[in-house]
């Protein structure tokens, strides 16, 4: 594999290289100098069709944290605005020597277009397209969780072990919300199904996709039932865009009757915390709307584990870019050629 | 100069009609003047083309064509589109009306009647555009296209839907007046808003969002009763569901006056190439899945689906070659289609050479109503019959090459595909169109 474009790609054991990988990323952090040399005179370019400070910013700094040239090629202000297509954008960042491109896009799939077009000799990184996927967020979700989760003591012990070169076998993990529209769902349907994971998903049947049932999950309309009867290891919350509630978006119609009713239904509230086991950890890609899927008190809750999603996104980024970029005998050995 | 004079006496030397057994098929003066035994002796003033192996089809004849002229000419012209119809076989097509202008009023549709007839390829019939400008509010002057010298009896907004249903309605009884039909684009619009692929297990993998089957289902329902409830005539375009077909087998069950076609590429793509993103695959209605194609296919062969059409759809380099959602809705077919029906149809023996003459033939130029008159279409291949005959080799075996094609758009489906069957000749009222499969040239003027 030349390019991270969907956890749908990625084996067991790609998907554990690439969390030990930034697991060694991660340790070099806590270090007074973060800086690599490992990428030193390689360029990427964060080509970036959606704004997405967050993420933009997450592979910034993965990027130079590892020494490499970055770029940041926003389509707002840009030519990609004036009309020019993802093809022309794509033959000038290859005229100009970019080694990987990291894309965001709004058209599902404009990665895997990117990749296979015979445009760009680059490694193409798949940083969130359209619907489709989000691969390095689930990869951050399964980091946070190997890191909170996998190794403690059989007697429920708080006592965290080494987790490297572990999956996430036996752990439950229920991820709330508008699945329909999400690429973060997706990826980790796959991935956390890779590891060993059991997944389920929960939402209103409005935002679930037709399809579903061929997905390595389970599906609930009902987030207490699974809350009590699956007792998860970790609650994943997903955002929910404005647009799915005035019905002003593509696909026409609200996708239910008010942000009451759902927050009253799938919304993380202090209520439903308490009915979670203690080691559960929460957990939200962000951006998120505090009093609509998740409450003040979910999110700041001591369980909540969402900066250090961000912090970790750091690490697995460098991860990805490094087994992508430096060099054939890291790639072998990563299995991701 | 008239063809009579300028045209040679052709005998189609063993041609095997409809796959029967071979004989020589003589064309003269426009018409099939005789019937001989195999291999007859062959007159000097005669011109023998070897038909041994071959099928002799009546020409093809596509109810479904985007010519794209006037508007579009980077993607296709009346010249270029007519003449891969030929090659593909066919000695007429419906050119649909979403031109730029579009074929909404008298003009447009003699415009490219008569550069069809000047082009010299194949019969140009233009469909009339239901509402002015195919924006679904106003009945565009559908008398006047009909009295106009390209004699319109097919409208159709086809690209969009005739959502409103009074719309549908009033169109449906307004050309009753001239035994006209109206060719529906079955897309209810609320449930497919944005809409990229068929809804189902590969959208919800790839996030392309979802054109679910029952939105073309809930319209084709309302326009059968809408049809039972006016008397009037509904042809159902690209008809790319099995439930479809099940409300098409019930309204002609019930005695609903009601036809409908399939595509070739619904016969046999489905929605599983969406999932290397390749635009090349994205058409509306969109790929359905394996159970739909075994539907249709089904349909098709118990007549419940009386005809299959193209829907040939050229589109540029441009408008292909980006991002899924970005790209244009269509592929092309003219070339294909008949590769493709003997494949699904006839190599599977679903289907008899005598079925394809009907399907590709005879129906739909019966339901275009240009069976009739001097320049009659789909009609036998017996004697005192216009001499539009197809030459079919259907031992051959092909690869598709979209960079090849006598089309000037490259987004065929089937590029790098192997297909069964050849065209080896066209004749147009007896005058040879296509020739040991390459297109003839013709002189400047000549017109039958």
């Amino acid at each position: 594999m030349k390019h991270l474009l969907s956890t749908a790609d990625l084996t067991r054991a790609d998907a554990i290289r690439i969390l030990d990988t930034a697991a060694q990323m991660a340790a070099t952090q806590s270090r007074e100098i973060k800086k690599l040399p490992t990428l030193r005179g390689r360029t990427v370019v964060n080509l970036f069709f959606e704004d997405s400070t967050r993420t933009r910013i997450s592979f910034e700094t993965a990027a130079k944290r590892l020494s490499a040239d970055v770029i940041n090629f926003s389509a707002k202000g840009s030519s990609v605005s004036k009309g020019e297509s993802l093809k022309d954008t794509a033959l000038t960042l290859q005229a100009m020597g970019a080694d990987a491109v990291v894309i965001r896009h709004q058209a599902s799939g404009a990665p895997h277009t990117l990749a296979h077009a015979g445009w760009v000799e680059a490694a193409v990184v798949n940083a969130g397209d359209g619907m489709h996927q989000h691969p390095t967020q689930a990869l951050l979700d399964a980091f946070t969780m190997r890191r909170h989760l996998v190794g403690r003591g059989a007697a429920g012990s708080a006592v965290v072990g080494d987790p490297t070169g572990q999956d996430l076998a036996g752990l439950r993990v229920a991820v709330v919300g508008d699945v329909l529209h999400s690429r973060v769902a997706r990826s980790n349907v796959h991935l956390l199904h890779t590891l060993g994971a059991q997944v389920t998903l929960v939402a209103p049947p409005t935002l679930v996709p037709v399809g579903v049932e061929t997905w390595p999950c389970d599906v609930s309309y009902h987030l207490d039932e699974v809350l009590a009867e699956t007792a998860p290891d970790a609650v994943m919350m997903l955002r929910v865009q404005r647009e799915r509630m005035s019905g002003s978006g593509a696909g026409g119609g609200a996708f239910f009757p008010n942000p009451l009713e759902y927050t009253r239904n799938f919304g993380l509230d202090g209520r439903r915390l308490a009915l979670l086991p203690d080691h559960t950890i929460v957990m939200h890609p962000g951006p998120m709307n505090r009093g609509l899927e998740i409450s003040a008190e979910a999110a700041d809750s001591p369980r909540a584990v969402i900066v250090e999603q961000v912090a970790n996104g750091v690490a697995v980024r460098m991860a990805v870019l490094y087994l992508l970029l430096a060099g054939d005998a890291s790639k072998e050995r990563a299995g991701l050629e | 100069m008239s063809e009579q004079t300028t045209n040679p006496t052709y005998v189609l030397q063993g041609a095997a009609p409809l796959g029967a057994d071979p004989v020589d098929l003589v064309l003269a003066r426009g018409v099939i003047t005789e019937v001989r035994a195999a291999n007859s002796p062959v007159g000097d003033d005669e011109t023998v083309v070897d038909a041994t192996g071959l099928v002799a089809l009546p020409g093809l004849v596509d109810l479904h064509t985007h010519l794209r002229e006037p508007g579009r000419e980077d993607a296709e012209t009346i010249v270029s589109g007519t003449r891969a119809a030929a090659v593909g076989g066919f000695t007429a097509v419906h050119a649909m009306a979403n031109t730029t202008p579009v074929a909404d009023t008298a003009g447009v549709v003699e415009q490219v009647w008569r550069i069809g007839r000047d082009a010299g390829w194949v019969d140009v019939h233009p469909v009339g555009a239901v509402s002015v400008g195919l924006d679904g509010h106003q009945l565009a002057e559908i008398g006047a296209m009909a009295d106009s010298a390209a004699r319109v009896r097919v409208f159709s907004d086809d690209g969009r839907c005739v959502w409103d249903p009074i719309l549908m309605r009033r169109a449906l009884e307004y050309v009753k007046a001239f035994d006209g039909v109206v060719a529906q684009h079955a897309q209810e619009p609320r449930l497919t808003e944005g809409a990229q692929m068929n809804e189902g297990v590969v959208s919800a993998e790839l996030g392309l969002a979802g054109w679910p089957a029952v939105a073309e289902e809930a319209i084709i329902a309302r326009d059968v009763l809408l049809a039972e409830h006016v008397g009037s005539r509904l042809h159902v375009c690209h008809l790319s569901t099995a439930g479809s077909v099940e409300i098409i087998r019930w309204a002609k069950g019930r005695g609903i006056d009601v036809t409908a076609e399939v595509t070739p590429h619904h016969l046999v793509l489905t929605d599983e190439l969406a999932r290397d993103y390749d635009p090349t695959f994205k058409v509306n209605p969109p790929l359905r899945t394996a159970a739909d194609v075994e539907a249709v296919r089904q349909g098709l062969a118990d007549g419940t689906i009386d005809i299959v059409a193209t829907d040939h759809a050229p589109h540029t380099r441009e408008d292909k070659d980006c991002e899924w959602a970005a790209a244009a809705f269509g592929m092309t077919g003219l070339e294909t289609a008949l590769s493709v029906v003997q494949q699904t149809m006839v190599d599977t023996g679903r289907m008899t050479w005598a079925d394809v003459a009907r399907v590709l033939s005879a129906a739909p130029a019966r339901i275009g109503r240009i069976d009739q008159g001097p320049t009659a279409q789909g009609r036998p291949l017996e004697v005192g019959e216009p001499a539009n005959v197809v030459l079919v080799d259907p031992a051959a075996r092909r690869v598709v090459d979209g960079r090849t094609q006598a089309t000037a758009s490259t987004n065929t489906p089937f590029h790098g595909r192997e297909l069964p069957g050849r065209v080896v000749a066209t004749f147009l009222r007896g005058r040879a169109t296509v020739l040991a499969g390459a297109p003839v040239e013709q002189v400047v003027g000549v017109r039958s």
